[in-house]
């Protein structure tokens, strides 16, 4: 399989995305003013500070070019996957419901966080245990997931909350603890916290492998 | 030329200059310079750029070795790390802005290291920072702090480089004059190193990035080469602000210019802006420059061309690119939606010319502008009496031994750094082994298993009690904190951060830690690849800060994943206690937390001897088979121990040897470590270099034996003690 990893003026984690994608396969970065998403089977929108965030996170970025086909893509039902930025980016597009807002604690905030995956039958954490927990760096400063509650009592029946930051894990205020969302179709996901950055035992952990590892399961399921 | 009246000598002095320095000008320039020629002449006969009060003992510094690429005089230094590639790095200091504006000063301290790194073609992988401030029970402390922290975490983590490391000090000296010194590192294939010496006459000089606007005009000469005054509000307008989205382009697009070999010779704008840059470009290759202001992208219509040359607008570099490959460098600029303009032309004159709407209207040798400022000697002398009041007593003497290591733990100096680093984004570009507060160095991890370490430091108190052993023990903390990890050192870089170099007793503190330096180097076989000089930190009221020199020192490991943290990390390893480490409690940690006078002196060290143990602990962790490694640095031997616990989070139980509990305690020497691992392997390290067994890991606490008693602390007294430094960060 072969994952996009789109590229904005800002973009900071888009080379950890792609080096953490060809773990599970191919991957290829696509600039942010190109149309053609160069027969990706999925997309990662990265992290970084697309356009400088100075509007706000992600406002600018749905606007590229890239994320057009990214739009039409995801309306397809192909696999898109928003890291950090890349879920505010997701967001803005309206391609996930809700918004991040600043951190309580209103700072930038690094830490290595403890997630508990709350679905395991989403395409992107169907390589997980329910209830596993996995250990992921976050690293932001706008990072606190926010809908209306009506709007989360319906992602939840939905089965649209995946990931959630375990008891005492949550510093930036997320309602419901929440560290990762699809859309209703599951096929768009984006969370905060950076499994590209959780692939190597050297540098912290092998958590988020999982990640990419459920995609490319995912993938592998649908083409049967 | 311009006939508009031609400034006088009350002019040059405004401007910085001396009298002698502004006849040496007129003579130079063969008649007294016009109002442009005079704004570019003080610029770089600045102290910031010309160095004037610091060169002939930058000189004597150990600047060759053999993995010297390129030495002190580029944009950075470079050293060989094998395979093909070289490391560039720098520190740099940004004080003075920091203390006018310290969210802009702190940040464009950030950015302006970086620019030096990408100049040379290197993609920055890494940056550190080395901060001072006056004591937090400050109110102005705490706002220079947080500010300062928000900046340098605004720029680096918005630009994608990690911030992997750094020390901040707390001191009285530095209450009205706080430092910012910020280091970068960064890689690049070797034959791929841009130089910044311009060359080919009819080369066209291309300006990129940001548009020039009037920040920062007169900062080289206003802010940084004279001491503080009363009005520093006033000066706020002469500080940069930055935007590193706009660096991030530039960053990019700088590298894919020098990829695509594009370039004939890059250089950043720093302080002094186009005139620096263009005249030592200019210098550099033996030639000279045309420069056309009207061509240079404006942030605002209006400006005066004088305004052009000296702005230090951030974000900007200057290359100069064959005419065939112009259209190219033009399209890649557009490319990264970055500005690009060529401003001018290589000439053959050996001069800077000036040129607006084709009218010449600044003509200077470059010769005269760049090499020809005077450089001074220094007068030295020893100051009769201590300089520095001792600090406010926090602690009651006599208080018991856990209280003391727990005021220790809890103090300012000691506490953890966890509050401030969780602000920086540590770990992008996925080379990041060791995060802040893990081990003693920044481990960095290349694509060969190998890694580079890095690491910081400087203790401006035992400097100032010492200027000569207390630099030789910062060189030596430096090297310890690599050895620890298991590097070996390629090669050092510096900032000297001192008072008024023209006073007697200032310019002793220079010298003896030049001395100290360069000796200490010298015997580490660790060549000084470039650095940066800070003078004239004063304020009118408060006196000079603690002579700080920080030194930052770039090392090789083969095997990234035998680098050890500090933490110990199995109950039942033993512990143990290496090194030539002869403790004092002279200028130490708890001699301040008492309200002593500072020392006049320090212990004498055997650098030779420590070199040997620093050699012992780096093969030793090598070898994969010790567990933890940590150098005793302040606090002593339990302040060491205690960070280990509280790394590992687990406890310890230790037998100190028999001597005066508060010196054995708490005293402080280079040349300690504290290591754990298996007892066998420990007692086989013995045979290298002097090491006992003091104990062992494991339980909740921290249990030592002492000749007077037992000093017992829990994890969870001392984790606690330790966070005091989250108050500040509310």
């Amino acid at each position: 399989m072969k994952f996009g990893v789109l590229q904005f003026p800002g973009s900071c984690d888009e080379v950890d995305a792609l080096q953490a994608a060809r773990h599970v396969g191919d991957a290829e970065l696509i600039w942010y003013g190109d149309k053609d998403l160069k027969g990706a089977d999925a997309i990662i929108v990265p992290g970084g500070f697309s356009y400088g965030d100075y509007l706000r996170a992600g406002a600018i970025a749905r606007f590229s070019p890239a994320m057009e086909s990214v739009v039409a893509f995801a309306n397809g039902g192909g696999l898109v996957l928003g890291i950090c930025n890349g879920f505010q980016v997701l967001c803005e597009a309206h391609l996930l419901p809700g918004a991040l807002l600043p951190n309580a604690n209103r700072r930038f905030t690094s830490r290595q966080v403890q997630l508990e995956v709350i679905r395991a039958d989403s395409r992107f954490t169907c390589a997980c245990a329910g209830g596993q927990r996995l250990s992921i760096p976050a690293k932001h400063s706008w990072g606190r997931y926010y809908a209306s509650e009506q709007t989360l009592d319906e992602m939840e029946r939905a089965g649209q909350l995946v990931l959630r930051y375990a008891p005492g894990e949550n510093f930036n205020g997320s309602l419901r603890d929440i560290a990762g969302v699809c859309n209703e179709a599951g096929n768009v996901f984006g969370l905060m916290p950076h499994p590209e950055h959780a692939v190597d035992e050297l540098t912290g952990s092998t958590d988020g492998l999982a990640i990419f590892e459920s995609m490319r399961l995912a993938l592998k399921d649908s083409r049967v | 030329m311009s006939s508009a009246t031609l400034p006088s000598l009350q002019d040059a002095l405004a401007l910085g200059l001396t009298h002698a320095e502004y006849e040496l000008i007129c003579e130079k320039h063969g008649g007294p310079p016009n109002r442009l020629e005079l704004a570019m002449y003080s610029l770089l006969w600045s102290e910031h750029c010309a160095y004037k009060h610091s060169k002939k003992l930058l000189r004597t510094l150990p600047t060759e070795g053999p993995t010297v690429v390129m030495g002190p005089g580029e944009n950075a230094g470079v050293v060989d790390v094998g395979g093909g590639l070289v490391c560039a790095f720098k520190v740099e200091s940004h004080n003075h802005p920091s203390a006018v504006e310290p969210f802009q000063g702190a940040a464009t301290g950030v950015g302006g290291i970086l620019r030096d790194i990408f100049a040379l073609g290197a993609r920055p992988i890494a940056v550190l920072n080395s901060l001072r401030f006056g004591e937090p029970s400050s109110e102005r402390s705490r706002y220079l702090l947080d500010h300062a922290v928000s900046g340098i975490g605004h720029y680096g983590n918005s630009i994608g480089v990690p911030t992997v490391g750094g020390e901040v000090y707390f001191e009285g000296p530095y209450e009205q004059n706080c430092l910012v010194n910020a280091m970068a590192l960064g890689l690049c294939a070797r034959e791929q190193i841009v130089r910044s010496a311009a060359s080919g006459v009819g080369n066209l000089v291309v300006l990129f990035g940001a548009r020039t606007g009037r920040d920062g005009i007169g900062g080289a000469s206003v802010l940084a080469s004279a001491e503080f005054g009363e009005a520093d509000e006033d000066k706020r307008p002469t500080v940069q602000v930055g935007d590193p989205f706009e660096e991030s382009k530039l960053l990019e697009c700088s590298l894919e210019l020098v990829a695509a070999g594009l370039l004939v010779c890059l250089q950043d704008l720093g302080a002094a802006g186009l005139t620096s840059s263009a005249a030592e470009m200019a210098s550099k290759g033996g030639v000279g420059l045309d420069l056309h202001v009207d061509r240079v992208p404006l942030r605002e219509a209006d400006m005066e061309p004088f305004e052009v040359m000296v702005s230090e607008s951030q974000e900007r570099m200057l290359c100069v690119v064959e005419p065939k490959n112009v259209p190219m460098v033009l399209e890649l600029c557009e490319k990264w939606e970055v500005n690009a303009s060529a401003i001018g032309q290589v000439t053959d004159s050996g001069r800077i010319r000036v040129f607006q709407a084709e009218r010449l209207i600044g003509d200077m040798p470059v010769v005269a502008l760049v090499d020809e400022c005077p450089l001074y000697d220094l007068e030295p002398a020893k100051p009769q009496r201590q300089l520095y009041a001792p600090s406010r007593p926090t602690l009651e003497r006599g208080a018991s031994l856990a209280r003391t290591l727990l005021a220790l733990i809890g103090s300012p100096n000691l506490a953890s750094r966890r509050p401030l680093f969780e602000q920086y984004d540590s770990i992008v570009q996925s080379r990041t082994v060791a995060r802040p507060g893990q081990a003693d160095a920044a481990v960095l991890k290349l694509a060969d298993g190998g890694a580079l370490a890095v690491s910081i430091d400087g203790n401006g108190r035992r400097v100032a009690a010492d200027p000569y052993w207390g630099t030789v023990a910062v060189v030596l903390e430096c090297a310890a904190n690599l050895a620890c990890v298991g590097a070996q050192p390629l090669g050092a870089t510096n900032n000297l951060n001192f008072g008024n170099p023209e006073k007697p007793h200032i310019a002793w503190q220079l010298t003896e830690a030049v001395r100290g330096l360069g000796d200490a180097c010298r015997a580490l076989q660790t060549p000084i690849v470039g650095g940066n000089v800070s003078l004239y930190n004063e304020a009118a009221q408060g006196g000079p800060i603690y002579p700080t020199p920080v030194i930052g020192m770039v090392g090789r490991m083969p095997d990234a994943s035998r680098a050890c943290g500090l933490g110990f990390r199995r109950e039942g390893d033993a512990i143990a206690l290496a090194g030539e480490f002869k403790p004092s409690l002279a200028a130490s940690e708890l001699a301040k937390l008492l309200g002593e006078e500072l020392p006049d002196g320090l212990p004498e060290i055997e650098i030779d001897l420590v070199a040997v143990s620093l050699l012992a602990v780096r093969e030793a962790v090598r070898s994969g088979e010790l567990s933890s490694a940590h150098d005793i640095a302040e606090g002593g031997l339990a302040v060491a121990l205690s960070e280990c616990c509280l790394a590992g989070g687990v406890g310890a139980r230790v037998t100190v040897p028999a001597a005066e509990p508060l010196s054995a305690l708490f005293g402080e020497a280079a040349g300690g470590f504290v290591l754990s691992g298996p007892a066998d392997v420990l007692e086989r390290l013995g045979t290298s270099t002097n090491l006992r067994v003091i104990g062992e890991v494991g339980g909740q606490t921290l249990q030592i034996e002492h000749s007077d008693g037992l000093l017992e602390c829990s994890l969870e007294q001392m984790m606690q003690a330790s966070g005091s430094l989250g108050e500040l960060f509310p």
